[in-house]
């Protein structure tokens, strides 16, 4: 479960501000955020994930007050838009950065398994450059779950895919949250996404977050 | 109207590259290759180019080890004064050479620094060949891994925080592995800073021959004795490696 309680943050220079945001997310809830064009929607992830400190309010992650934590303890997967990918490693070597850094020992079955579910055998071998935008955003999510997160924090995941692609990964996406039974939050900027994804819509409007709609997608 | 103004524009670049053309195309024509040969197998030649090479390299190495965590905490993190600190980074490189070398000097006749200097001597020594080369080549090195670490998105080392790695980690094994170039051009660019310094090593390690005599060094002394034909040889050898060092540099893709 996902609780932000009075969450406020300001950015340099006054351009937008969070005034005391505060929202639940169930567990094993599809959640997507919607929002205008700079709103503070990759902000409001970041400060979830840890990379950002909020002026004031809790970040609670499955009960627990996680907001002076950092990120490594907050067990999140994150994905951002641009997936940063590490420029320098190969698929392979992605995917087991998690396992390494937290020093699982189960690590080897892990990574076979995610290899096998998202389809990526062939691509171990290869260097971020070597990959298409799908492959790329696999590889990501791989990564991501390699780590083994109760929550999964997408930011606009699907923007750089084609048409094609971008349904598969709807597809993808939802299965995976099935299958490994993630929080997610979702944000995005398309109301199609939204649609086929949410299972709780939200928008953040004024710096607050206002739910839109909540059922199955 | 267009088409003057570029080729303006091009005939001055073409004239700035053509007067150095000419330098160093009248230096070289100046020494024929059996005076080159007959310089360079000196015993005090050799002896001042396997100390500006060994010298180099330790200045440079150093410079690199020092520029690395400068450079990130610059490029990634905000503090009060960043300006400022900023600004005083570049000292070295703005200070006249001669000035670095007093400023050495006069350190090591301080309490502390003459408590260094039991330990470790550097007045006039090898070892102060390398802290004179160091000082300068360091600012040089900082400014280049800062520029790699602003044109790298922080957001991978980011994404390896939430991944379960420190800040530590997601340098070492994210930031570092994706500025290697950057590294090579740190070095490169520490390492030709530091062949052609004269000023901070004469005044502070000395001009001693078969001691603490660099290439620019020697240049100095054979210039100084009238021996027109050695300096020219060994600038020729000098401006070799420089080449060689800025083709390294392009080489690496960075623009630096």
């Amino acid at each position: 479960m996902i609780t932000l309680d009075s969450i406020s943050w300001t950015a340099p220079g006054g351009r937008f501000a969070l005034q005391n945001v505060s929202l639940a997310i169930p567990d094993n809830t599809y959640a997507v955020l919607m929002g205008s064009t700079g709103c503070g929607k990759t902000t409001l992830i970041e400060i979830i994930c840890g990379l950002r400190r909020p002026r004031g309010g809790r970040v609670l992650l499955d009960g627990r007050d996680v907001t002076r934590l950092e990120p490594r303890e907050r067990g999140i997967g994150y994905v951002p838009q641009d997936l940063a990918l590490f420029p320098a490693k190969r698929v392979r070597e992605q995917i087991h950065f998690p396992i390494k850094m937290r020093g699982m020992r189960d690590g080897e079955k892990i990574v076979q398994e995610l290899v096998e579910e998202l389809g990526i055998e062939h691509l171990m071998d290869r260097l971020p450059d070597m990959l298409s935008g799908g492959e790329k955003q696999r590889v990501a999510l791989a990564r991501a779950l390699a780590a083994q997160p109760r929550v999964l924090l997408l930011d606009e995941p699907l923007s750089a895919l084609d048409e094609t692609t971008h349904g598969t990964a709807l597809e993808l996406l939802r299965t995976l949250q099935a299958r490994h039974s993630l929080t997610v939050l979702h944000v995005t900027h398309s109301p199609s996404e939204a649609a086929a994804l949410g299972q709780m819509r939200l928008r953040l409007l004024d710096g607050c977050v206002v739910e839109v709609a909540t059922g199955s997608a | 109207m267009r088409r003057l103004f570029w080729i303006t524009l091009t005939l001055i670049t073409a004239g700035y590259l053509f007067f150095w053309f000419l330098l160093i195309a009248a230096t070289a024509g100046y020494s024929t290759p059996e005076a080159w040969l007959q310089t360079v197998m000196k015993p005090e030649i050799r002896h001042a180019t396997g100390l500006s090479l060994l010298t180099c390299t330790a200045a440079a190495g150093t410079s690199l080890l020092l520029a690395i965590p400068i450079g990130y905490l610059m490029a990634r993190h905000e503090f009060r004064g960043k300006t400022w600190v900023d600004a005083a980074l570049d000292i070295p490189i703005v200070l006249p050479p001669m000035v670095v070398g007093i400023c050495l000097l006069i350190f090591f006749q301080t309490s502390l620094g003459q408590a260094i200097e039991k330990v470790i001597p550097f007045t006039y020594t090898v070892a102060g060949v390398v802290l004179a080369q160091f000082v300068v080549a360091a600012a040089f090195a900082i400014r280049t891994m800062r520029g790699t670490f602003d044109h790298l998105s922080p957001r991978p080392e980011q994404v390896a925080l939430t991944l379960g790695a420190t800040d530590f980690q997601a340098l070492w094994h994210v930031a570092l592995p994706a500025a290697r170039r950057g590294m090579l051009a740190a070095f490169c660019i520490s390492w030709a800073r530091s062949l052609g310094e004269f000023g901070p090593i004469l005044v502070f390690a000395g001009a001693t021959r078969m001691k603490t005599e660099v290439l620019p060094t020697t240049v100095w002394l054979e210039l100084s004795v009238g021996n027109l034909e050695s300096a020219v040889a060994v600038s020729l050898g000098m401006i070799v490696i420089a080449v060689l060092v800025l083709v390294t540099v392009r080489a690496t893709g960075e623009r630096v």
